[in-house]
Order: C-alpha cells, then structure tokens, then sequence
C-alpha cells in the first residue's frame, strides 16, 4: 500500500482512499457498489465492518451500521464475499472494524482468511498500541498490516513509540472527535501532520471531517497529508442516489 | 457448603497495565489515550495522597453519613437459621453505595484541575450521585442517558436537572446504557482539556475498574471491621448483587485474601424463560471487547453487543467489570443467578420482615440467600451488602406485586 500511495504522489496527486460500510447501501448492491468505488480510481478502499457499538464514529456511519446490522450483515459474509472475487478489484483493499466482530472471528483464522480473500491490513480504532501485540503477531505470518492511527493530541514521545510497529501508512486522524466530524482548526492538523512525518517513515493519510479536496489545499504546502480518507461525506453522496465517480472525481483531478 | 467449590488456579497474565488475568486493559481509539493516562496518573499520584485521603474521608462521613452500620435481622435469622447480617448502603445520601465513588472522582477531578464532569446512568443512580457531587463541588455536570432511560425514569432526570445537571437523551443504538456509555465516551474525546468522565462502574477502560474498586472497597473494609467487632470474626459468607459490579468489587475485594470466607456475586437472569433477554454476562456471556475493556458479554456469534435485560435497572447491563471475571476464573468468588420473580418476592420479604425497603438490585442478592439458607451449617454467619434503598423501585414493582 505504501507503494501505491507513493505512485499516486508521483503522478502528482494525493491517494485516495474511499471508506465504504459492509453491506452498504444495501446486502444485494454492495459488491456492486464496491467495483463501482474501484472503477472510479481509488489506490486504496477501506472496507467497513459494522459494530452495534461504534465508539470512534459520528451519527452517519453509526446509523448506517445498525441499518446493514438489521438485514443481516456479517464478518463471515464480506470475507467470503471477497474471497469470490479474488483479482478483480484494482485497489488494495482493508478492513476497517472494531476490535470484538475480529475477536470473536478468531484472530488467526481472520488473518489467514483475509490473507486468502486479498485484504492487505487492518484498521481497528479501539486498538492503541498497548493492546496490539495478539493482532500484530497473528497478522505477521501472512504478510498483513495493522495500520497505526494517531491523532492531533498524540505527542511526539508517543507517535516515536508507535514508529516500530508502523507498516505501509499511518492514519492521521484530523479532530479531536468522531468520524464526520468538521474540522475548522487547520493549524491543528497542519501541526500534527508536521510531526507526524517527522517521525514515520512511511505516507500519511489524513481522515475523519474531509468532503471536498479544497480541504488540504487550505493546509501549507509542506503540511499536506500524501493519501486522503473519504467516509462519511462519500456514503451521503451515495446514500442520495448519485454515483461514487461523480463523488471521487475531484479529488482524483479528473 | 456444597454449591461452591471455590478453588484457587492460576492463570496466565497479561503483564500490561489495567489487566486483571487475561480480562480488562484499555480498548479506546487513540485520542482517547491522553485522557486516560491523565487519570491513571491522578490515581496512583493524587488518591493516594493524604490530601485526597483526608478531604474525601471527611467528606464521606460529613456528607454522605460513612460509616453505615451493619443491621442483624433478627427475625430472618430466626426463620432462615442462619445469622444473617445487611451492611447498609442504602442509609447513605442519595440512597445507595454510587456516591462513594461519584464523590471520589469528583473529588479527584477537582484536584486534577478539571472544571466539567460528564456521566453516563441507566437508572438514574450514577447520574444523581455525579450530579450531587458536582453540586457540592461546584463543578458544570452533563449526564448521558438512553433516550429509552429518559422516558422511564423521570424522576431521575428531574432529580439531575433540580441539581443542575444538564441531561442528554441519547438516541443512538438501543437508547440505552451501554449507548448513553458511547456517546459519553464520543464527547471525552472532544472536551477532554477541561473535563473528567466520572464513570459509573467497575468496568471501562483501565484506570476505571481499579479507580472504582479503591472508592468503592470502603464498604468492605468497614463491614469486615464492623463483623469482627460485633461477632468476634470474619463472616462465613459475603454475598452481593453484581452488574457492571462496582457495589459487589467494594464489598467482596477486602475480603479476597480471607480464604475461609466464601464469596458471592448474584447476576441478574431477567425472566428466566429460554432464550429470554437477562443480564448475567459471566453466567451467560462470552469473553469479548466492549467500553474499552476485555470482559464477559452478551453478544451473538458475531460479536454484536446484545440488549441485556432486568427487572432492575441498576443490574442491566451487558458487560461486566474484568476484576469479577478474573475472581470467577480463578474460582474465588462464585458467581450465581437469580431471577426477576425471586428478586420481586426479596423485596418484598425483607419489608415485611425488617422494615427496611431493598433496592431491586440489592434483592436479587438476598433472593440468593433466601433460596440458599439450608446450604449453610446452622448459625453460620452470612453478609449481604444492601447496596441501595428500594423506595425509587416501588412504582416499577407494584406492577408485579399486589398489595393487600
């Protein structure tokens, strides 16, 4: 992924990262909707797992979460969904969930299934490092990454602590808040950016609170994340009916 | 006694902070990490001070009516044959064992320089008792409850807005607790400069559980001294209601290293019908990752959180603090069920017989000794905690019980 986010940047562009919920907009049009944000030209998709208890989102993808719960959403089901259609996405591709659906999974059997099903990483946003030893050490065997996220109140100290286990990117979480988030304070995230890369020695991507690709353009030249995560404002667009190309163009320069 | 064995195994240990065998630590999002690591700095540097000692042991004397006294029921001893004795919880100001840890904290977070509380209530219990101390304290208060909550416990929110509480009605999820848990959680992390979650149990991330244990353990202490002093020794048993488990850990930790004293925690089966919803998550729970901790759930084969259910209110919850999980694994404390009926006809006996009200909560541990008596050797020497008054319960039980 790190890769494909550094070719992005060559091509003089920020990577894009869309992030769609499970079984989002609905069980039968998912997987369609999946190969239509790929057709698009995302470098890299975060695929959502739904949790009934969602403590880092805002009210959108919370609501969407309990809705794809209702009609019968799955761990088991997105991993065989996947696993069917092996090579046919262009994207890389990841899991982003809560720590008990993958517990519950087992965490060695979530590794070598996801493995086989083409996932390249993980994002659990109720993992701080303290608590990523069994997930890094189930994952290792198979080549798979457990992304870091770190936020504008991690200090330095800390973000140097996290560096080691550090793989293809890092998650720069804008605000001090939940995903849909907005964010007005640009010096903020202009700093966090600035020591985030200062430490780590692979791409940041920034998410929660982004909408439009003017939203770093507002940010100093040498503050600019090198990969972006779209979630909630994305699954708004779709929600109302429009295309996931016609959401992604402008922040792929089309 | 023979229904419980209560052998002491070793387990392995996660050697990380807040863990207690494999079960506990802190399962938060990273911005939430600052916070927590303030706290847990306040509670191994300010709580232990004799500052914070002194201040808070005043306060609860003062203030809150510490030391409860421990009350022989002489006619159930009589009926039961055995000594039955309750440590009274429910005499303390606002009525039960919450204000011994939302008084703490608050305390705490006045000394940590923090002008906001926030808290999250199913009942109402917990976000009284914050409300009160941040009364006395001075500090702005904001309580989560389930939009569901809100709507059943009126009184409550009353109680909280006459104290100057702000009152959220959290719509989210299942407008419950473990919702009103999360969103408390969710405003932690976008206010934390100036503001302390005074949490509600013996559960969350680490430093709650152990925090809670330490504001809560003085009704153990207290009883264990009280039942030497009025009998000459320790008890033969200590038995305690246990949801997310704050009054249960208070009550049962002091007495850990007393071998010989059996422990009991009594979980809440809700209506015991197959199937049915309850709230007896290390009975009927698996182990999983709920509120930033590693402890017994209810939740289905995929690891969605279950709606957990109780005929009181204090006991519904779908979790439960990591230290009751551990003591269960290690066999130390046994951790039985009782069941809305038996709590119902607790309640009401305890009344009729001692002239003092029980709390729904509390009755489902005196439900387990009523049901348990003839276990006991004749005269054995049992301890309930009577963690609250049941008086905020009557409207709710006399929908099921019929009075004369």
């Amino acid at each position: 992924m790190k890769e494909t986010i550094l070719a992005a940047k060559k091509s003089g562009r920020c990577a894009v990262i869309p992030f769609i919920t499970a079984g989002f907009p609905s069980r039968d049009s998912f997987w369609d909707t999946l190969a239509r944000v790929d057709a698009a030209g995302a470098d890299i998709i975060e695929i959502g797992i739904p949790f009934s208890d969602p403590v880092a989102d805002g009210p959108v993808i919370e609501e969407i979460s309990r809705q794809v719960l209702a009609q019968g959403m799955t761990l088991d089901w997105v991993i065989e969904g996947l696993r069917a259609r092996v090579g046919s996405f262009h994207a890389k591709l990841v899991l982003m969930g809560y720590m008990n659906p993958f517990v519950q999974y087992g965490l060695e059997r979530l590794a070598a299934d996801c493995a086989a099903a083409g996932v390249s990483g993980f994002i659990v946003p109720d993992l701080p490092l303290e608590e990523t030893p069994e997930f890094r050490e189930a994952l290792a065997p198979h080549g798979l990454a457990l992304i870091t996220l770190v936020g504008p109140n991690t200090t330095t100290e800390r973000m140097k602590q996290y560096a080691p286990f550090s793989q293809e990117y890092v998650y720069v979480v804008s605000v001090l808040g939940t995903t849909g988030g907005v964010n007005e304070h640009v010096e903020a995230v202009a700093d966090t950016i600035r020591r985030a890369r200062a430490v780590f020695d692979v791409p940041l991507a920034l998410g929660f609170g982004l909408r439009v690709p003017e939203q770093l353009e507002s940010l100093p030249p040498d503050a600019r994340p090198d990969a972006a995560v779209i979630g909630t404002a994305l699954l708004q667009h779709i929600r109302s009916g429009a295309s996931p190309a016609s959401f992604l163009a402008p922040w792929l320069g089309k | 006694m023979r229904a419980i064995p209560q052998v002491m195994k070793n387990l392995p240990h996660l050697n990380r902070p807040g863990y207690f065998g494999e079960y506990g630590g802190r399962y938060v999002p990273e911005t939430l990490m600052p916070p927590l690591l303030e706290v847990e700095k306040a509670l191994s540097e300010i709580l232990p001070s004799t500052d914070f000692q002194s201040r808070l042991k005043d306060l609860l004397s003062e203030y809150c009516g510490r030391p409860t006294p421990i009350t022989h029921c002489d006619r159930l001893s009589h009926e039961l044959g055995i000594e039955l004795f309750l440590k009274r919880e429910d005499l303390l100001h606002t009525g039960a064992h919450k204000i011994n840890n939302a008084l703490g904290q608050a305390l705490l977070a006045q000394m940590m320089g923090k002008t906001h509380v926030i808290a999250e209530t199913g009942a109402g219990q917990h976000g009284v008792a914050t409300a009160t101390a941040a009364a006395k304290f001075g500090l702005k208060c904001t309580v989560f409850m389930g939009a569901k909550d809100v709507e059943r416990q009126a009184p409550n929110v009353q109680r909280m807005k006459l104290l100057g509480a702000q009152v959220v009605a959290v719509q989210s999820g299942s407008r419950t607790l473990k919702d009103a848990i999360n969103e408390a959680l969710r405003f932690w992390i976008s206010h934390q400069a100036d503001t302390m979650y005074v949490f509600g149990t013996a559960a969350g991330p680490h430093p709650f559980p152990t925090l809670v244990r330490e504001l809560q353990k003085v009704i153990g202490t207290e009883a264990r001294a009280q039942m030497i002093a009025r009998t000459g020794g320790l008890p033969d048993a200590v038995v305690a209601c246990v949801g997310g488990g704050s009054n249960a850990i208070g009550m049962l930790h002091p007495f850990v290293q007393d071998e010989a004293v059996k422990l009991i925690g009594v979980e809440a089966g809700g209506t015991g019908e197959p199937g049915c919803e309850n709230s007896a998550a290390i009975n009927l729970g698996m182990p999983g990752v709920l509120h930033g901790a590693r402890m017994n759930l209810l939740q289905d084969a995929h690891g969605q959180i279950c709606e957990s259910s109780s005929i009181s209110a204090g006991l519904d919850y779908p979790g439960v603090g990591p230290e009751h999980v551990y003591l269960h694994e290690i066999g130390r404390v046994h951790y039985a069920v009782a069941y809305d009926h038996e709590a119902l006809a607790a309640f009401r006996k305890l009344s009729e017989a001692e002239g003092i009200i029980p709390a729904l909560e509390s009755s489902h541990a005196l439900a387990w000794v009523f049901a348990h008596a003839s276990d006991f050797a004749a005269g054995s020497k049992v301890l309930v905690n009577l963690s609250g008054r049941g008086d905020k319960d009557l409207a709710h039980a006399l929908h099921f019980i019929q009075l004369d």
